[in-house]
């Protein structure tokens, strides 16, 4: 009796109450503080974004059309022209072929150097983090000091030592370069990572029998993916962007895109084509650009999957 | 045969001396457990044992065997984390199987262990699971399967429970105790709880600052603290201590204030000399009220001045010659608060300690 009488009272309140949230709903009000703040960034996306529109604007238009000077005008006339001259046949230096030659040379610098680099500073952050030597803190302060030097104080030092190699303007004298100064920040990104999972997980391996490389393979790299691919956004856009390194240690048949454009934007000779110009640039820039837009979601996705403890 | 020996161990972490001059033997089919407060070393230890420290001085016998420096895998022990610790990108079957694939077992050898493993712990529908899809107790469970494929004879458990919630933690207890029966392998078990040490153990070493206070069944850590810490942390809810002298004219009593109760039927381990300051340490489930009071060797009485039900007793805050004493009572009884009630205790089941050594007298 008792229990029934118990229902009935229990359910008379859930009818009305208990599916659905009840009360007022709060309204989302626009307060001035949301105004600056979104007003704010407006202002910054256009700044940012204002440059890049004229350059594709320009690059669409013919060298007519780009005389009359207006610079924020759509092209009345859309031509693909200065896009395939930049890519095929423009004058970089003593050849005119075009920056696809920069391309290819840049994606075999960047592929072997962001593979070895990554390769390189995961095995030392997870040798720094998990099997501490006598002298491992010491070794990573003066490995994490380095990144502070200037470039320029290394440069003739490591020219020395490239050209003692024998890799002193070769590929891949470009790609020992740039494994080594990948090297402080990405050790120290991983090592960080690495530091902050579980210890346990770690002792869990080592009593299974896991050694070192079964540890690293078989059980921290599985877990690892969202810095794995934020090591490689920061390696990919960082050598994709080199310019000094690729001038001095790649060699002039090795030159990287970077360069390319260098050579063709400040080219003395004849005309001035901004067209074609805007073109390169653009076309230069849009490997980093894709790396951002395509992993940005993988990005967030990795970080916030790794957030929620498992 | 002693399963396990410790030898002199000393382990320092960098200036920071954690364990100093430890000895210990867990005899075969042994369930010891290490109670201490969090940061006694507990951990430390068991990580010695396991062989993920290294030690600073000592040595280790496992089996017969001088494991001092072997590696965590030769030393024929498995071991439970209070993470869990699981491979989260491996299903529950390569969880169990990882350790027995780096061992090269066979594979229907694997295959049989772990089935058997998976029965025992009845977790045979998650083997194709990963662990973010499991409960706190059953990845526990998987954990303790961990150890088990591996078919050693010591297990090595770093607070197992202590993630899981109150219910959880109570029923896994009994499976764990179930499970030493069944296997009788040596077992070292980590924890801060006191119920825990008490429920499983065999024996209880009792750990403060990295020494192993007392080392004895629980009936007689419970009984017969060798001092005043063991005391007050064994018991819940904890011991009372009443401060005063040790006396001794027609036969040893102990003295405060208002306060002579006589020590005739006590059992001295040592003699103290007269007037030496001493506590007296008596169970608040050694209390006894009411009538009952009235045959025992020691009565008084109080008055009540907070009462805390908790269903199957009620706990009663009072004081005894001016200082905090506190006892247990019948769930049923009702008592107010401003009651005055008779109580009374023989002093065979008190545990006196000298003031300034805390030892047990
Ligand atoms: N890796 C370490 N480095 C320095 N000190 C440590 C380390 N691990 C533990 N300790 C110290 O050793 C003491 C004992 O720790 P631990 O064995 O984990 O305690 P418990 O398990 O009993 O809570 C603590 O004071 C702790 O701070
Ligand atoms: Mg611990």
């Amino acid at each position: 009796m008792t229990v029934e009488s118990y229902e009935i009272t229990r359910a008379k309140p859930s009818k009305s109450s208990a599916k659905e949230p009840s009360g007022a709903k709060p309204l989302r009000r626009i307060n001035p503080t949301r105004i600056m703040l979104y007003s704010v960034l407006l202002v910054a996306a256009v700044y940012y974004l204002l440059p890049l529109y004229v350059m594709m604007m320009t690059s669409l238009k013919g060298l007519p059309e780009i005389r009359l000077g207006n610079i924020f005008a759509p092209p009345m006339e859309v031509t693909f022209a200065p896009w395939a001259k930049a890519w095929d046949t423009a004058c970089t230096g003593l050849y005119c072929e075009g920056l696809k030659v920069g391309f290819w040379n840049s994606v075999r610098i960047t592929i072997p150097s962001v593979i070895m680099s990554i390769t390189i500073a995961s095995v030392n952050g997870y040798a720094l983090s998990n099997w501490k030597f006598k002298g491992s803190e010491v070794f990573f302060t003066i490995l994490i000091f380095g990144s502070f030097i200037p470039y320029q104080v290394m440069l003739y030092p490591l020219v020395i030592v490239t050209r003692e190699l024998g890799i002193f303007g070769s590929l891949q004298g470009v790609i020992f370069i740039h494994t080594i100064f990948g090297m402080p920040i990405l050790t120290l990104l991983f090592r960080n990572y690495f530091a902050a999972l579980p210890e346990e997980l770690f002792k869990a391996a080592r009593v299974d029998g896991a050694g070192f490389w079964g540890i690293f393979l078989k059980v921290l790299v599985p877990m690892s993916a969202p810095i794995f691919v934020v090591a490689v956004i920061l390696q990919v856009t960082g050598i994709w962007n080199d310019f000094l390194f690729g001038v001095i240690f790649a060699g002039v048949k090795n030159f990287p895109m970077t360069v390319q454009l260098n050579n063709i934007v400040n080219t003395t000779q004849g005309v001035k084509e901004y067209n074609v110009n805007m073109a390169a640039t653009l076309l230069t820039g849009a490997v980093p650009l894709a790396v951002y837009f395509f992993s940005g979601r993988f990005f967030v996705r990795g970080v916030a999957a790794g957030a929620v403890k498992g | 045969m002693n399963s396990i020996s410790i030898r002199d161990l000393s382990l320092k972490f960098g200036e920071a001396t954690v364990l100093d001059q430890l000895n210990l033997d867990v005899a075969e089919g042994e369930f010891l457990v290490l109670l201490g407060a969090s940061g006694c070393g507990k951990s430390t230890l068991l990580n010695c044992i396991a062989g993920l420290l290294d030690l600073s001085e000592g040595q280790i016998i496992i089996n017969g065997t001088n494991v001092t420096w072997a590696e965590p895998k030769d030393r024929g022990i498995g071991m439970v984390f209070q993470s869990y610790a699981l491979y989260p990108q491996m299903t529950v079957r390569g969880n169990l199987t990882f350790g027995l694939k780096n061992a090269k077992v066979p594979r229907e050898d694997i295959e049989h262990r772990v089935n058997r493993a998976a029965q025992m712990l009845q977790i045979e529908p998650l083997l194709n699971r990963k662990p973010g899809q499991l409960s706190g107790g059953q990845r526990q469970r998987v954990a303790i399967g961990r150890a088990l494929v591996r078919d050693v004879d010591v297990f090595l458990f770093d607070e197992p429970l202590s993630n899981l919630d109150a219910k959880l933690r109570a029923e896994l207890r009994v499976e764990l105790k179930r499970l030493h029966q069944k296997l009788r392998n040596t077992m070292i078990y980590v924890t801060h709880d006191q119920v825990e040490a008490m429920t499983l153990a065999d024996r209880i070493a009792i750990m403060r600052d990295g020494v192993i206070q007392q080392l004895a069944d629980p009936f007689t850590i419970y009984n017969q603290p060798v001092n005043k810490y063991v005391a007050s942390f064994i018991g819940s809810p904890a011991m009372n201590f009443l401060d005063g002298a040790y006396g001794i004219d027609e036969q040893p009593s102990f003295t405060s204030n208002n306060l002579d109760i006589a020590l005739g039927r006590y059992n001295f381990k040592t003699r103290a000399e007269d007037n030496r300051p001493i506590y007296l340490g008596i169970r608040p489930e050694h209390v006894h009220v009411g009538n009952a009071a009235q045959e025992q060797p020691f009565n008084s009485d109080i008055s009540v001045e907070v009462v805390e039900p908790m269903g199957s007793d009620t706990l009663v805050w009072t004081s005894l010659d001016n200082q905090p004493f506190h006892f247990r009572m019948d769930g049923q009884a009702t008592v107010n608060v401003g009651d005055r009630l008779p109580i009374g205790f023989d002093p065979v089941k008190a545990s006196l300690f000298d003031k300034t050594s805390e030892l047990r007298l």
